[in-house]
This record gives C-alpha cells, structure tokens and sequence, in this order.
C-alpha cells in the first residue's frame, strides 16, 4: 500500500487504502480548530495547484489544506497559463514539474489526463477532477461525511441523483462506497445516465419513489444549465417537479435521512432551498468543511508518510 | 524480369485454385501455371522454352494475387508529416500489398484531376506499391456541390468517397448515386450520423462508463447504414459502405444483399481484431471511427466474414503523428497506422480456421479488386499483371512500431506476437521487399 504516486481515481483504490485516508482525515480535521491552524509536517514541501479548468471551492480547499500542513502552495490557473499560448499540456506540466514541486493537484476538463500526465512526470498528481470521469477527493469527502454521521458505510442505501452521465462526482463515489459495500442507487432521467452503468454496481431507477424510499443517504448532483439547450431535458420546471429534492419527497426516506451536495447547488432546481437550508437534514457544508480535512490526508499520505502530524 | 516462382502453393480465388505448383512470369505479365518437368534448373535460374527465369523458391509459402487494401490514407498531399506517399506505399510493400487504394482526405482534397494525377505519379516514381486514387464526393467534400466525378475517373479516380465523414445530407447522396451510375463505379459512404456520435470519444458501454468518456452508439452507424442502402436500392447504383463496425449494420447489410440492392461492404482489421477494451488505460492508439465496438459486435464481424456478407478487409491505414496521439483523450485524432500489422492480424481467421486460405485471399485481394473494377488485378490468371505476394502463414513475429516504415506509429498493437507476414511482394513483376525472406 501506498499513494507515493499520487492519487488519481477512486477505482485503483482498495477499500482499505480508501479507509486509511479516511482515518487520517478524521484526525486531522481537528487542526483546522485550533487557534493556530497549522501544522509543521510539510514544511518545505511545494505543492502545485494546477487546475486547467476554473474552480473556486476544491482549489481553495486544496490551498487551505496544503498551507495548515505548512507545505508552499503555488497557484497556476487556465487564465494566466500558457495553454492560450498553444503550449500542450504535458509540455506545461514538464515545465513545472522541472522546478522540482512535491505534488501537483490536477483539474482538467479531459477525462484521463492523470493518466496520460503520470506516464510523463515523476512528481505524483492528486486529482483534483478530470472531465467527466473522476473527482477522487470528493468522493472521499463524500465516504468521511456519511461515517461522521452513520458510522458505517456497509449496508447504507446510498442514492446518487441527476446528471449521472456527466458527473465525475457520480463516478468517484460510486467506485469508493461499492467498495465499501454500500447500496447505490443512481436516479436520473434516462438521457442522464446509459444502462451501462449498471455494470459499475449500482441499480439504476427512474422512479422517485423507487430511489428515495427508505434512503439513509441523499447525494443530489449539481444540474448544469446547459444540457437543457442540447436537448437532454426539456425545462428546468419539469426537471426539478420531477428529479429534485424537496421537504415532500424526502419523507420517503428514513427519518435520519442525510442530503448531500458536491455543490454549487442551483437553489430550486435539484435542491429546494427548504432542504438545503435544513439543520436537520443538510450536511452540505459539513462536505466542505471535511474536504479540506480529505485533501490534508491526500496530500500528507502522497508526499508526508513518515513525518508526524498530530504533534500540537 | 523473367521469374519463375517454384514450390509455393498457389492460392488465387479468382480461378478457385489452391495448388502447389510453378507460377511464371514473363515481362511484368503472369504467363501461367507450369509443369515442374517443363523447365530445367540451372543454378539461380530455370530455362523454359529457351528463355531465363529467376527462381523465387516458395516451399511451404503461399502464392497468391497482390494484395489490396482499398481504404488506406496516404496524407500526401498536405500532410506530409503523417504520411507521405512514398513511406505510405512502402509501408503498404512491407504489409504485402501491391494496391492501396487512397482516400481523398488530403490537402488540398481530392476533388481534383490535378491531385488524382499527383497520386498516381508519384507512387509511380517510388515503385513500391500501386495507388489507385479515390475522388471526393463533393467539392472539398464539403457535403454541398458534386465534385467533377467524371473528371476524376478520366484522371485514373476508381471510386468516390468523402471519408473521414459521411455523405451527410441524404439527397446529395442521393444525387452522387444516380450521377456515377453509368461509369458504374462504387460510391464509398462513411456511414455515419453525425447527430449521434458528435459527442462521444469510444463506443457506448460499460468501458466508455468507467473511463468516463462520451459513448458513441452503435445506432450512429446503423441509421446511416440504413438509409445508404434504402438510397442504393432506389437509386441501383453501387454502393460500397466503409469500415462497418456493428451487428445491426451487417445485418442490414445481410438483408440489403438478399434483397439484390447493389451494395457491398468491408471491416477493418481492427474491428474484428480488437474490442472496446482496447481503450482502457485511455490507450489513444485505440482511438479510432468507427470506435473499437464490444466483444458481440467483434463476434457479429467474425460471422458475417465467414458467411461471406463482408466483402473485404481494409486497414482504413490512419497514420498520425506522436503529438497527434500522445495527448489528451478526447482531443487525440482517430486512427490506427495499419499496413504493416493487417495480414499478420488477418491471418489469424484462418489459423483460427473461420475462414479458408482461399477466403481470404479473395477479402484482401480478389474482392477489391472486383469491387473497384481494376483490370488486371487480384487474379493470377493468365495475362493478369504480374502483382505477386508470398506470404509465410506460419512465421511469428512481434509488431514494433519502432520498425514500422509507416511514418505513423499510432498502433495499438506494439509489442503483440503475431502468426505470419508477407516475405516479398512482386509489382509488375518487379522483385520487391525480400528482406525478411
């Protein structure tokens, strides 16, 4: 076991790796509350947030998590790269990579390119997101969040709703809580989802009953608004009267349900604003407050194994 | 040259002919078959009637018509950095065939008698393999306005295609059908709708699912398939479809033939070669249109070149650059660089005994020969030009694209132990590609 190649997605991942970053994470989620948030483990290490693709929430949460381990973070975004100056981006990343960084944290619009950067570079890549297929550290986020509040991930009802096909979120999960025996079930319009997916373990339904009855776990993904204008649902009135989550039709579900959302949540579409507003119910930015613990953990088991972190 | 090729077994589909025996040639022209005991060997060489022959001992090799693989893309002119018709008509020796047939997807397109004669010359100066051009549809195979077809095929052109995309509108189609039916050459439609496959990377399954990429589906073939055909059987003029890929398709195909509609068709080398699963690892190399599609879809190629609703095998010969490939998924170009590796991979059907010897002569050689009309070729009959490949079914070898003469090494078979190659081809009677004799 290992992660000194970095992590790219959730599929490569063992349920036992998948559990110590986990372990970690809920140790060192503790940092993040004392009165000097920062720990000395990475001091002198760099860390390249590298994203080709605009992000405000996981490169931030990246940049916070590096810095409270006291590692250099270094920020290269789309807009200021060279990519508009024609430059690949393998050239890009040898480029940087020859300034001799720790780690690079990747987000790129291109499903794969982790695995096409890893054959090029030897500093190890987390991934922060790439196109459609993997968003490993959410996924984690997402398994840290249900055991906070359900201690167990075996057994639970876990239902993954909305635009399946194009959710890099959807995929992390999936592969992360079917290793960890949870019950997925993917609900989503037909032209969000192929009836391959039912291959990757997960039971696929179009009936919201079917999805939200007896649910421990809610994950409603974000809808982004421009499918509607390819034609993959016809209004984002009917969207939401039919595949969003509200006061209603979370009665299906156990009463100690627990609605997720990767965010940003379009208020009134997949998510009423009831719901996501719910103490009770909500545990969005408790997602984001455990994603900065995840990200300490990616990082720290990447590049800190060895060093100590739980000094005061 | 006066050869005389002794000892091989001569397979030629165009004369039901599977023998071991002695095939002579006599200025770039096969004479015919002779009895062993109508020549003396002397040395290097045999006298028959008087006359010197070069002997090419082919013991425990096939003799067979020159191959032809009648959907290659040459590059040349415009992209030379690919491809280039001398390295592309090389490649095309060193695989064992003596025709390719070029796609007219180059800068500036093949709409043209200009390009159609450029073709045609310069693989003339090099020697290495014959290229038979094939014009563009429509202008800049825009899809919008016929291109001089006519022109074209007074030029040397012996089909049309805008390959690399589809005849998208149905009338122009419709149009290019019925303006080529007196010349009587086949119309090759890339058949492929657009609407469909625009946003997908690989086919549609459970690997496009897990490596997250866009999924093609087969229906983006077989509506196209479909409506070819339907257009073909309206239209009776001849309609030959490109690299089908699906099961639906063949059937269609099936059906369309048992219908008499004027229509063939031919599979890649690597579609019935390899599947889906080829992409894993985001293996660009494994990037191609139509994608790689699934192990039934593999199967359904399988069936339908054995019962003979495939016509012929074709490399659709891709070659790209390095930067080309070795880049982001979704961003690298289609196609596989084929012509080295398509006989060892097609060899493989009749060691895996789908087809006979004689069946696959007539895919790779025969069939295409007959499709495009070309004179002379594809046969081993009396009088037929001396196109001449000897292939050893048996020997292993390892692809390595390294040693590809290609200059595309875009293959997704690098490292793979296949069974059988060509030794030597012989173009118009000329001695070619003896190097690993």
């Amino acid at each position: 076991m290992g992660f000194n190649k970095g992590i790219i997605g959730l599929k490569y991942l063992n349920k036992n790796e998948i559990e110590q970053i986990v372990e970690t994470a809920f140790s060192m989620r503790e940092i993040s509350s004392r009165p000097i948030k920062k720990v000395p483990t990475l001091r002198g290490k760099t860390v390249i947030n590298l994203f080709f693709e605009s992000s405000t929430r996981t490169k931030t949460s990246f940049e916070i998590a590096a810095k409270r381990l006291s590692a250099d973070v270094i920020n290269f975004s789309y807009a200021s790269s060279s990519v508009s100056k024609g430059e690949t981006t393998i050239d890009t990343a040898k480029n940087i990579e020859a300034m001799h960084p720790d780690v690079f944290i990747i987000r790129h619009s291109s499903s794969g390119i982790m695995e096409l950067l890893s054959r090029h570079l030897k500093t190890p890549i987390i991934n922060a997101g790439d196109g459609t297929n993997e968003h490993p550290t959410q996924g984690l986020l997402d398994i840290m969040t249900i055991m906070d509040e359900k201690k167990r991930i075996d057994g639970l009802k876990i239902v993954i709703a909305g635009d399946i096909y194009h959710s890099r979120v959807a995929r992390s999960d999936i592969y992360g809580m079917s290793k960890l025996g949870a019950k997925v079930f993917f609900f989503s319009p037909p032209t969000l989802i192929t009836e391959h997916y039912a291959g990757l373990g997960a039971q696929i339904t179009y009936d919201l009953k079917d999805a939200f009855t007896d649910a421990d776990v809610i994950i409603m993904l974000r809808i982004q608004l421009e499918r509607q204008t390819t034609g993959l649902f016809p209004s984002t009135r009917e969207y939401s009267r039919i595949f969003g989550l509200n006061e209603h039709k979370l009665k299906l579900a156990k009463p100690d349900v627990i609605v997720m959302h990767p965010g940003p949540i379009n208020r009134g579409l997949e998510l009423s604003s009831g719901v996501a507003n719910s103490k009770e119910y909500s545990r969005i930015l408790k997602q984001v407050e455990n994603g900065v613990a995840i990200r300490m953990s990616a990082i720290y088991h990447t590049i800190g194994e060895g060093y100590e972190y739980n000094n005061n | 040259m006066n050869i005389i090729i002794i000892n091989g077994l001569i397979i030629d589909p165009s004369q039901n002919l599977e023998q071991v025996g002695s095939l002579v040639i006599e200025n770039g022209i096969i004479k015919g078959i002779v009895d062993p005991k109508s020549y003396i060997l002397k040395g290097d060489t045999a006298l028959l009637d008087g006359k010197e022959f070069t002997i090419i001992d082919a013991k425990n090799k096939w003799v067979v018509p020159g191959l032809i693989d009648m959907h290659v893309h040459l590059r040349d002119p415009g992209y030379e950095y690919k491809e280039d018709i001398i390295t592309g008509t090389m490649a095309a020796m060193m695989g064992g065939f003596t025709s390719v047939c070029a796609m007219p997807n180059t800068k500036p397109v093949n709409d043209n008698k200009t390009v159609t004669h450029y073709m045609i010359s310069k693989a003339k100066e090099a020697g290495y393999s014959n290229v038979f051009p094939i014009g563009a549809v429509s202008k800049a195979s825009e899809g919008v306005e016929l291109s001089e077809v006519y022109d074209l095929v007074d030029a040397g052109a012996i089909a049309i295609s805008d390959d690399g995309m589809p005849v998208a509108s149905a009338g122009l189609l419709r149009k290019a059908l019925l303006y080529i039916k007196p010349i009587g050459i086949p119309l090759i439609d890339h058949p492929e709708e657009l609407s469909l496959s625009k946003t997908g990377y690989m086919n549609e399954g459970l690997t496009s699912v897990k490596l997250g990429l866009n999924g093609i589906p087969t229906s983006a073939e077989s509506v196209a398939v479909a409506r070819d055909i339907m257009i073909a059987a309206e239209t009776g003029s001849r309609l030959h479809l490109a690299h089908v890929s699906t099961k639906h398709s063949l059937e269609l195909i099936r059906w369309a033939k048992k219908m008499g509609i004027p229509v063939t068709c031919e599979v890649t080398t690597h579609h019935f070669s390899l599947t889906e699963e080829a992409v894993n690892g985001y293996n660009t190399n494994a990037k191609v249109n139509p994608p790689l599609r699934s192990e039934s879809d593999r199967q359904a190629i399988l069936e339908a070149i054995a019962d003979g609703t495939v016509d012929c095998i074709v490399t659709d010969h891709a070659p790209h650059s390095y930067d080309e490939k070795e880049i982001e998924f979704d961003k690298a170009l289609n196609g596989i660089s084929g012509l080295e590796t398509s006989l060892g991979l097609s060899l493989k059907l009749v060691h895996d005994h789908i087809i006979d010897k004689k069946q696959l002569i007539k895919l790779m050689s025969y069939a295409p020969a007959s499709i495009l009309n070309l004179k002379n070729k594809g046969t081993l009959r009396s009088g037929a030009d001396a196109d001449i490949t000897i292939i050893d079914p048996e020997q292993k070898w390892v692809v390595d694209k390294d040693k590809f003469v290609s200059k595309g090494k875009n293959t997704p078979y690098h490292g793979m132990e296949l069974r059988g190659r060509a030794l030597m081809t012989i173009l118009g009677g000329k001695i070619h590609g003896n190097t690993r004799a």
